[in-house]
């Protein structure tokens, strides 16, 4: 068994532990931690894949950013402990059932199935380096990342109309109606 | 440079963990944590098909899908404190008022 087996094998015996973790933890805290730990492993088969940069931007983005949000708000909402009663009860041995069927099927696809895959080609010095994917980005994939940054505008200003204080809104509203009502007692006067 | 089905099985047994996350819990914010899970999976199947390839354009797809997952958790995570400020509970199988 070479190294690279014994590396990817202990990656992945943590990456799936962190998963089912994630899964069967009761405290939404314990989950995020969970998760923070299976980002990271996931950055690291990143760097096995030839990935540098990428790996670099799931730590900072997935591991750092992304889970400090999660983290932000299971604090504000007070990490609601699960009650323990379950209202839907066949629920859970159905999905199981599910997700076995699910990773049967995929196993079997990418096993058995799997002559689509030919062998790794050689690849360059510098695949994945931050020179190679920004010369990319910026020329094939311009309209793209232009349309993606829309998206993250429009996410923010989404985020922030939903989490405005109702209170504020109804005063807006309130005011709002008031002037109307002035305005049409004005029109019809 | 190991054989690329080690990593497809990864990344397939890290989808259905997370597909079984988004079935079972009924906190939604683990629920998000299941969905972030289903595309770092999908994530790692495109750099790992990227490098079978030995072409860069999968690891592009990467940034793109990182970039809707955090504009998803943000509009998400606004969504739950939003309902947590209506009903004062985030779980979901109590979330049942539409019901007919």
């Amino acid at each position: 068994m070479s190294v690279d087996w014994i590396v990817f094998l202990s990656l992945a015996v943590v990456s799936v532990a962190s998963a089912i973790g994630m899964l069967l933890s009761k405290s939404a805290i314990y989950s995020a931690i969970n998760l923070i730990i299976n980002l990271i492993t996931m950055a690291a088969f990143y760097l096995l894949l030839g990935a540098p940069f990428l790996s670099m931007a799931q730590v900072t983005v997935y591991a750092g950013a992304i889970m400090v949000l999660f983290l932000f708000v299971i604090m504000m909402l007070g990490s609601e402990q699960s009650s323990g009663q379950n209202l839907v009860p066949w629920q859970t041995p159905l999905s199981i059932l599910l997700s076995v069927i699910l990773i049967g099927a995929l196993s079997y696809l990418l096993l058995d199935r799997s002559e689509f895959l030919t062998s790794a080609s050689k690849i360059a010095q510098d695949f994945g380096s931050p020179e190679a994917i920004g010369l990319l980005l910026f020329n094939a994939y311009l309209l793209p990342f232009e349309v993606i940054g829309i998206l993250l505008l429009a996410a923010m200003i989404g985020a922030i109309v939903l989490t405005r204080r109702p209170k504020r809104l109804d005063e807006a509203l309130s005011s709002g109606a008031d002037q109307n009502l002035a305005e049409d007692t004005h029109a019809t006067d | 440079m190991l054989p690329i089905e080690a990593y497809l099985v990864l990344s397939a047994v890290l989808f259905t963990l997370g597909a079984l996350g988004v079935l079972v819990r009924q906190n939604p914010i683990i629920i998000f944590m299941s969905i972030e899970l289903m595309l770092n999976s999908a994530n790692l199947a495109f750099v790992a098909f990227a490098r079978l390839h030995g072409q860069i354009d999968g690891q592009i797809f990467v940034f793109f899908v990182m970039a809707v997952a955090a504009a998803e958790v943000a509009v998400g995570l606004a969504l739950i404190v939003t309902i947590f400020q209506a009903r004062h509970s985030i779980n979901l199988d109590r979330l049942n008022s539409l019901k007919g």
